[in-house]
């Protein structure tokens, strides 16, 4: 066992998975596992060829005829509202006259084999009338389509204050795309009830939003509409809203054929018709003094929203709010829009727009150390948010228990980082094609919805007469260990053993009217609001079991206060004879006729946010991490190692250390996958080039580090959280900015950091070739000595 | 399907024999989760690029999804739900419970058995070749780490571990 692990065990309880043990034999169900009759229908989307383009008509006759099919549908055969827009309406779930990407679904076929669902595709006949296409950021400035109005941040004067600097440097930077590539690909199925009654399986991060949908597009009420979802294989941000498609999509063909219907998208079909996480064209200018102290910035921020609104202008809400990560700027402005193209519409993916702002300003940084001929960690170090001054956002927050400065400190030592940078300068003096490159990197992450309201969460706990416990909460498990957790909040509250807990199913008949499962919040809301039921049905207890020892003992009454739950048992701490096992309290208290069921809700305090002004408090707190990362490139190939990685990332008081850092290394590796061979591309018809794992290279074993180091920042508490935990799943994804720079340190080292390469990201092994090559030339343009640093 | 295209084969999945009316274009995938219910071996690409279907043919690791129905013939696949006998879990399952390697949980039945194929060949092998041996497994979640270290304790465990 690697000694990272044995540090961080005793923190908190390290318990497995709570569905751990099923996973190793096979036994977790999946949607697609769910059993079902024979009556099962195959459900098949038909999408569009064509990025833009109006349906002048269509034929579904013969398709219709083709023996085993059940249904084809089209828009014209919804019942109810032809939308599914999650926020904006403009989204509809079939397509009416016109196609406004390749991958929007136009029709919907059930059959009771794949093969006749394929046959009856082919017996469509649609006519279209093709229209012009927007398909890249720069066309859609160019010819002013966007997705909304653009929005603003600032504070203090830039514009005058970057005349005033020492020193000024503008760019832009090209931040890629990046799927989701949940191993377990969209998936739904609908099983009918009695009358009206639609019961849903569906892959979803937002069981509640599914819900409310599938009754629009049904025209049915919300209360005939049950969704569940035990597990899914992946998310990360992709089944946080458009889960609701394939979800919609199969509603309507099992309310048509009254028959059980399952729809899983095809890994090709899925990646084609799915968004993905936003690319970015952002461009700056900064200023700064001969010191590296940054003195004032001007950001502007461009996003592909694709064809329609989805989660686009939270994303880039939460980009702005992140494109200071953990630096103090006094003059800050921030310009930020979505452009409109002819693409699937990108989506929320891990991060939610606060990678692509982090990349902004760690690629200004490391720019300014290179002008400076300075240690980009001396830059950062000096820029960092202060403690008890420097230590207010650009909008308006001030940094509270403030971790940059330990967490530097101990990293710094730990990851031998100055070491190291000697001896990275002395392999790069003596090897001229393979060269090392390192850079260690910051994160500060806030945690919360920027939409207010949405920070709320509701559970229902149920105690059974066995003394066997029953958790229902909003939060849905994809992985995360949510569930794990909150078997082990409800566990520690009632004093009671793991195993009396089971964490059911999300169910929204269960707990209704909740948030998705996302923001990296999900332990934070639901620890909380099941905390708040147990606290309930404790207090019942409590309260009927003094009453019971009081009438059993009149001289010497138990009072309610004196309850307490501990150690599987219920005892009055002033007479601890009088304990009672917690299984057998439990058949008591029905005969006393106490409920034993309780609902219990949370909503997130002190945070207001005015997105008007762009001023306020958005985050109930902040998550701080550090990442030092080591790379060798042959800048011949562009082919890249990582050499050694020492991460230190704070999780509070960790629920539970072995999750939390599973999630550390998951979300560093997953995001170096989006900074390094993770590219999407699409042709100049809007098609999907890299719609499948041959052609598109999510992370394997082989890429991970060969010494991989990860540790949990110790004895920092979180005041005001479930059991002084702090959120994990999110922020950890931007430590691999680290890798993404020390790649470009390496680079630079070719031309012996004089000039700046010419880099994007993901850095491919396409982009370091082809900024090595820059470099040599402007090296044999301008000799090193002679030149600027720009 | 057209009956005239089925083929009669026998084989063995998890130790059981089975006789089985295939269709030839069916895949061993197929065969196992919509014929037999063994839901364990999962769906991931069907191109045989993410591992996530991954069983042992005759102790070889192979991708389910490329496994044409016809060729099981005679031959003895092992799958997830073949792992443990009866209540034992094999070491490596109780390495993957113990190291917290299992997250969202769909790539590691796949996982679970390419790492069987190379303890079985090697029941001691050094990291390089632990990640050699899962190297055509995906696993979007973990970054791999305890996944990795879960195979190394299961290794540790054997008893014919050199001292």
């Amino acid at each position: 066992m690697p000694p990272h692990k044995s540090h961080n065990k005793p923190v908190k309880q390290a318990v497995p998975h709570e569905s751990a043990s099923k996973h190793v034999t096979g036994e977790a169900v999946y949607v697609d596992d769910i059993l079902v009759n024979r009556q099962l229908l195959v459900g098949r989307v038909v999408y569009s060829p064509h990025a833009h383009a109006r349906i002048k008509s269509f034929d579904l006759s013969a398709a219709r005829c083709v023996p085993g099919v059940h249904a084809v549908l089209s828009y014209k055969d919804i019942p109810g509202h032809n939308q599914m827009g999650p926020v904006v309406k403009d989204e509809v779930c079939l397509a009416e006259n016109e196609v406004v990407c390749v991958g929007q679904a136009m029709f919907l076929i059930a059959a009771e084999t794949e093969d006749q669902a394929r046959e009856a595709e082919r017996l469509i006949r649609i006519e279209y009338e093709h229209l012009p296409t927007i398909l890249t950021i720069d066309e859609a400035i160019a010819q002013n389509s966007f997705l909304g109005p653009s929005r603003t941040m600032q504070r203090g004067n830039p514009d005058q204050e970057l005349q005033k600097a020492q020193h000024r440097i503008k760019g832009e930077l090209r931040t890629g795309a990046q799927e989701h590539w949940y191993l377990e690909s969209q998936v739904c199925l609908c099983i009918l009830g009695e009358g009206r009654e639609m019961n849903v399986f569906s892959s979803t991060q937002h069981p509640s939003e599914t819900q409310a949908l599938i009754a629009e597009v049904l025209g049915i009420p919300k209360n005939e509409v049950v969704v569940e979802i035990r597990r899914m294989g992946g998310a990360f941000g992709g089944k946080e809203t458009q889960a609701n498609h394939t979800a919609c999509w199969t509603a309507l063909l099992c309310n048509a054929t009254r028959r059980p219907v399952k729809i899983r998208l095809f890994r090709d079909d899925d990646m084609k018709m799915t968004g993905k996480r936003h690319r970015f064209l952002s461009r700056y200018e900064v200023g700064f003094d001969d010191e590296g102290n940054l003195l004032a910035a001007t950001f502007e921020l461009n996003s592909d929203g694709g064809c329609a609104a989805d989660l686009s202008f939270a994303i880039l809400e939460r980009a702005m709010l992140h494109a200071d990560n953990a630096y103090y700027i006094p003059n800050v402005s921030v310009l930020a829009r979505v452009c409109k193209t002819n693409l699937p519409s990108n989506t929320a993916f891990r991060g939610f727009g606060g990678p692509q702002g982090m990349a902004l300003i760690e690629h200004v940084i490391d720019r300014v150390a290179r002008f400076l001929h300075q240690d980009p960690l001396e830059i950062r170090h000096k820029n960092f948010y202060g403690i008890d001054s420097r230590n207010v956002t650009h909008y308006g927050e001030t940094v509270e228990h403030n971790r940059l400065h330990i967490i530097y400190e101990q990293l710094v030592a730990s990851s031998e980082y100055d070491e190291r940078r000697k001896a990275i300068a002395a392999f790069n003096n003596s090897s001229e094609f393979l060269k090392k490159g390192m850079a260690l990197t910051p994160v500060k992450f806030g945690i919360s919805f920027t939409t207010t309201f949405l920070n709320q969460a509701g559970a229902l706990v149920n105690i059974y007469k066995d003394g066997t416990i029953l958790v229902n909460h909003g939060g849905t498990e994809m992985g995360q260990g949510l569930h794990t957790k909150m078997q082990q909040v409800a566990a520690a509250e009632f004093g009671v053993n793991l195993d009396k807990v089971k964490v059911n199913a999300t169910n929204t008949s269960k707990v209704p009217n909740t948030s998705a499962t996302a923001a990296s919040a999900g332990a934070d809301l639901n620890g909380m609001a099941v905390k708040n039921a147990v606290d309930t049905l404790k207090s019942r207890i409590a309260e009927s079991l003094a009453q019971y020892w009081s009438e059993q003992n009149p001289d010497t009454s138990t009072a309610q206060h004196s309850v307490h739950f501990e150690n599987d048992s219920i005892v009055d701490i002033e007479h601890p004879a009088r304990r009672i096992s917690f299984a057998d309290a439990m058949p008591l208290m029905n005969l006393r006729q106490v409920s034993l069921s309780a609902t219990g809700f949370y909503k997130t305090p002190d945070i207001g946010w005015d997105k008007t002004k762009g001023w306020g408090k958005p985050f109930h707190y902040y998550a701080f991490g550090m990442a030092c990362t080591e790379v060798l490139v042959d800048t011949l190939t562009g082919h890249h190692t990582i050499l050694r990685t020492d991460i230190l990332h704070d999780v509070g008081d960790s629920l539970n250390p072995q999750i939390d850092l599973g999630q550390v290394e998951g979300g560093y590796i997953q995001g170096n996958g989006w900074v390094t061979t993770e590219e999407i591309k699409w042709d100049d018809k809007g098609n999907l080039l890299t719609h499948s794992p041959d052609t598109y290279k999510i992370p394997s074993v082989q890429d991970i580090p060969k010494d991989f180091r990860v540790h949990l920042l110790q004895n920092v508490p979180n005041p005001d959280t479930i059991r002084r935990s702090k959120a994990v799943a999110e922020p950890p994804f931007m430590l691999a900015l680290s890798t993404w720079l020390a790649i470009k340190d390496a680079v630079s080292a070719v031309a012996n950091h004089a000039f700046e390469p010419s880099f994007s990201l993901p850095a491919t092994n396409e982009v370091i070739v082809l900024a090595t090559e820059d470099l040599k030339k402007r090296m044999r343009e301008n000799p090193p000595g002679e030149a600027p640093t720009q | 399907m057209l009956q005239m295209n089925t083929l009669t084969i026998t084989t063995t999945i998890n130790r059981r024999n089975y006789t089985l009316c295939i269709n030839p274009n069916q895949t061993l995938l197929d065969i196992l989760r919509e014929e037999l219910g063994l839901s364990g071996t999962k769906r991931g690409c069907e191109i045989g690029e993410c591992g996530a279907c991954t069983v042992l043919m005759n102790g070889r690791a192979v991708n389910a999804c490329l496994v044409l129905a016809p060729q099981i013939e005679g031959q003895e696949i092992l799958t997830v739900e073949g792992l443990a006998v009866g209540e034992q879990l094999h070491s490596l399952q109780e390495a993957f419970l113990e190291h917290e390697a299992v997250h969202c949980g769909f790539c590691t039945p796949g996982m679970l058995l390419s790492a069987k194929e190379l303890l079985d060949e090697n029941p001691n092998p050094p990291e390089t070749d632990i990640r050699f041996a899962i190297s055509g497994n995906l696993c979007r979640c973990t970054g791999y780490v305890q996944i990795v270290e879960a195979i190394q304790a299961a290794s540790a465990n054997k008893p014919e571990r050199k001292p």
